[in-house]
């Protein structure tokens, strides 16, 4: 039996899924990642009493489809790993290992993933995480947070460094852990869950829900009409527009620019501000739901969206002209924090992280879902992988959304009578569903049991893959880069620790 | 420089003048108000997803409301959210919003501690803990010191350290692995102090309450000086809230 492939959100039964003993399962995964084409957008276990069934669903984006097949697996034999072979399954390993006490014989490296609070071992906790140490009279270590200085959440980073440049950053992540996946089966009600999604990254709001309601139609035989499916690209467009403005703003504020952090910092607002014209809330909570429109978009808001762009647009664009070939800013950002071609393939990357560093990956492209195949999107990719690359997609991605919205604009869909849902899972099946969020891509799969219950819910914010990136970037540079690194990925706390 | 110029005169001026008085553009969902009479409170109670609603008397608790605005969709007869966005308070019963009223949410001036007007009316340094928070909070809390906010005016403002703050401004539903490190901020920060709990998940958990994965522990320890409810709060709730608490003083 060969992987069994499917399309993003494509829904499956779990029996058709390939059952391969482990060594064939380990072979045949990681040879697919030999090719840059094909990366791995999860890998988790699925408790079976007291066995382990391992899912690993590998993404073939030149094929545009997502190749599946598992393993069962018993938690007392250690396993060979699939790390030792691709580093790119590293964060996967490290969480079946955090969770369920599996051991692996040839794992680089198992450290702590996030400290979960069903994690196998109690005894161990967070204010004792095994920091990797050098001894040398030469260096020094410097410990960062887990509170930082800003408005931002919880991560602690640890530097050893040589004076003042930076040879080795560890980052520690799982303040944030709030027990989301498992709230997914607790919580039963469909609005509890979409509260949940809301909820997962409130920076991603329209990422990560629409991720959710597309899985959850497909589990419950729905199909989304153009009306929805229109509202959820917009929804995600606006809201990288958003992020990805505030991003800049931040970005100049890590090199002291005033001007363009004021600026940049005040045109995300009229941006958010429409959401909430939409829906009611800036950061688009409420707005996204299973199987109907609770805000639809009328002809009235298409102006109005229409007047918001054209207010932005020449203020942003004078304001990138300047940021852009100022001395001061470039300085700061040209081939500061750069990850190479090879480290982000090695690795894994995905989204912003990707597309800077030649990789290109983009859900949009690759594995379109709502609108994306109409618009047939063409990533922008960049190749020096530094801060200025990261800023310059920003601005590229920005004006290529605004392109989408205005595409979109032209034939805004006539609101249709659609039968409700019916919030009845398909029994025994699994759904994986793909979205490109401003970071990246957001992987959302579950599984249900016999009654059509969920039985599993899994989900994966881009910074999973990520936060590697950003320690290997600032290798080399100055700890005073590290801030305008760390912000040029713009990564997920909550996202990662769930 | 030219360039600068042209830059900040096309930008124009962006402030929002008077806070206090300021409309929220759209359909935001502030304060509800739910009608006198009767009918649908056992619906209402059921369909909310965090149990912010309570059947008899039907009655909505904002400490516990994500503003998701469904219960507003399912009995628009019974609930309707009004755009105000002051709905901080510092009295936790306040935030309970009762049948058949109607009137604006306000600090409760027997609750200010003394030393608040005394040493903070004019300044106000506060240090912020994300602690589980889902970063949208926190963006609107950035937000308040954007230039169209512009909290500093008031002299508010957020801190690098605990020890240069006057309080703690409480994000997130406060989870197991930040619980020590909130306690350690607490304690680092210089007496007399503030606390504040911004949004719905800081004040009860939200749609995390019950959770195995928090500890809020932390907060039964303290008295509480602000309740600032919202998902994610809004800058100008925040922002006339502290306004309030600051510049109150007790009868």
């Amino acid at each position: 039996m060969d992987f069994r492939a499917v399309k993003n959100n494509q829904l499956v039964s779990l029996a058709s899924i390939p059952v391969w003993d482990y060594d064939k399962f380990l072979e045949r995964n990681t040879a697919l990642l030999a090719d840059e084409h094909c990366h791995c957008v999860h890998y988790f276990a699925f408790p079976q009493g007291k066995r382990l069934r391992l899912f690993c669903c590998i993404a073939d984006d030149a094929q545009g489809a997502i190749l599946l097949s598992s393993a069962q697996v018993d938690t007392s034999r250690p396993l060979p790993s699939f790390t030792a072979h691709r580093l790119a399954f590293h964060t996967f390993e490290r969480e079946i290992h955090e969770n369920f006490g599996v051991e692996y014989t040839d794992h680089p490296w198992l450290k702590p993933l996030r400290f979960p609070h069903n994690r196998s071992d109690r005894q161990s906790g967070i204010a004792n995480y095994p920091f990797f140490r050098i001894d040398s009279e030469e260096l020094h270590e410097v410990g960062v947070g887990p509170i930082h200085a800003g408005v931002i959440e919880p991560g602690h980073f640890r530097f050893i460094c040589n004076g003042e440049q930076i040879l080795h950053l560890e980052i520690q992540l799982g303040f944030q852990h709030r027990g989301v996946e498992p709230l997914f089966l607790e919580k039963k009600k469909p609005l509890q869950r979409l509260t949940l999604a809301e909820s997962i990254a409130g920076d991603t709001v329209a990422g990560h829900t629409v991720a959710f309601v597309n899985l959850w139609e497909r589990l419950c035989g729905y199909r989304a009409g153009a009306n929805l499916q229109f509202a959820r690209t917009l929804a995600l467009e606006l809201e990288r527009i958003a992020v990805h403005t505030g991003g800049l703003s931040a970005l100049c504020t890590d090199v002291a620019y005033q001007l363009g952090s004021a600026v940049f910092g005040r045109l995300r607002t009229p941006i958010i501000n429409f959401f909430q014209v939409w829906c009611g809330n800036r950061f688009a909570k409420g707005l996204i739901r299973a199987g109907g429109n609770r805000y639809p978009f009328t002809a009235a808001l298409a102006g109005q969206l229409q007047q918001v762009l054209a207010g932005f647009e020449p203020d942003f664009e004078e304001m990138c002209a300047e940021t852009f070939t100022l001395p001061s800013v470039l300085g700061r950002f040209e081939k500061t924090g750069v990850v190479t071609h090879e480290q982000a393939s090695a690795i894994g990357a995905v989204g912003m992280a990707a597309r800077v560093s030649g990789v290109q990956r983009d859900i949009r492209a690759s594995h379109p879902h709502d609108l994306y195949a109409m618009l047939g999107h063409q990533p922008i990719v960049k190749h020096h992988g530094d801060v200025y690359s990261r800023a310059q997609l920003r601005r590229r991605e920005i004006e290529q959304s605004i392109g989408y919205i205005r595409r979109l604009l032209e034939q805004v869909p006539a609101e249709t009578d659609q039968p409700p849902i019916a919030d009845q899972p398909a029994a025994e099946s699994f759904v994986l569903s793909l979205t490109e969020g401003w970071r990246g891509e957001i992987c959302h799969c579950a599984i249900t049991d016999e009654r059509g219950e969920l039985a599993l819910y899994k989900v994966k914010d881009p910074s999973c893959h990520n936060w590697l990136a950003l320690a290997l970037a600032v290798r080399n540079n100055e700890i005073s880069d590290f801030p305008v690194c760390n912000k040029s990925f713009d990564l997920s706390y909550c996202g990662h620790d769930l | 420089m030219l360039n600068n110029l042209k830059i900040l005169f096309h930008q124009g001026k962006q402030y929002i003048p008077d806070v206090a008085t300021a409309t929220v553009p759209g359909i935001f969902r502030g304060r509800p108000r739910i009608s006198a009479g009767a009918g649908h409170e056992a619906e209402l109670a059921e369909l909310c997803p965090t149990g912010a609603i309570d059947a008899g008397p039907l009655r909505i608790d904002l400490g516990k409301c994500t503003f998701c605005g469904e219960c507003a969709f399912a009995f628009p007869d019974r609930v309707q959210f009004t755009t105000d966005p002051k709905i901080a308070t510092n009295d936790r019963a306040r935030l309970v919003i009762a049948a058949g009223t109607d009137l604006p949410i306000t600090l409760n001036p027997d609750l200010i501690r003394g030393e608040i007007s005394t040493f903070f009316s004019g300044s106000l340094k506060l240090r912020q803990v994300s602690a589980g928070g889902d970063n949208s909070t926190e963006m609107e809390l950035n937000a308040c010191g954007n230039v169209n906010f512009d909290m500093g005016r008031f002299g508010i403002e957020f801190v690098a350290s605990p020890r240069h703050a006057d309080g703690i401004v409480i994000t997130g539903p406060i989870t197991e692995n930040m619980a020590e490190p909130l306690q350690i901020c607490y304690d680092a920060t210089p007496d007399p102090k503030i606390l504040i709990l911004a949004g719905t998940d800081a004040i009860s958990g939200g749609i995390f309450e019950g959770s195995p994965a928090l500890d809020r522990r932390f907060l039964n320890q303290y008295p509480i000086d602000l309740y600032v409810p919202g998902n994610p709060v809004h800058p100008l709730t925040f922002i006339n809230g502290i306004l309030e608490l600051i510049r109150k003083r007790r009868r």
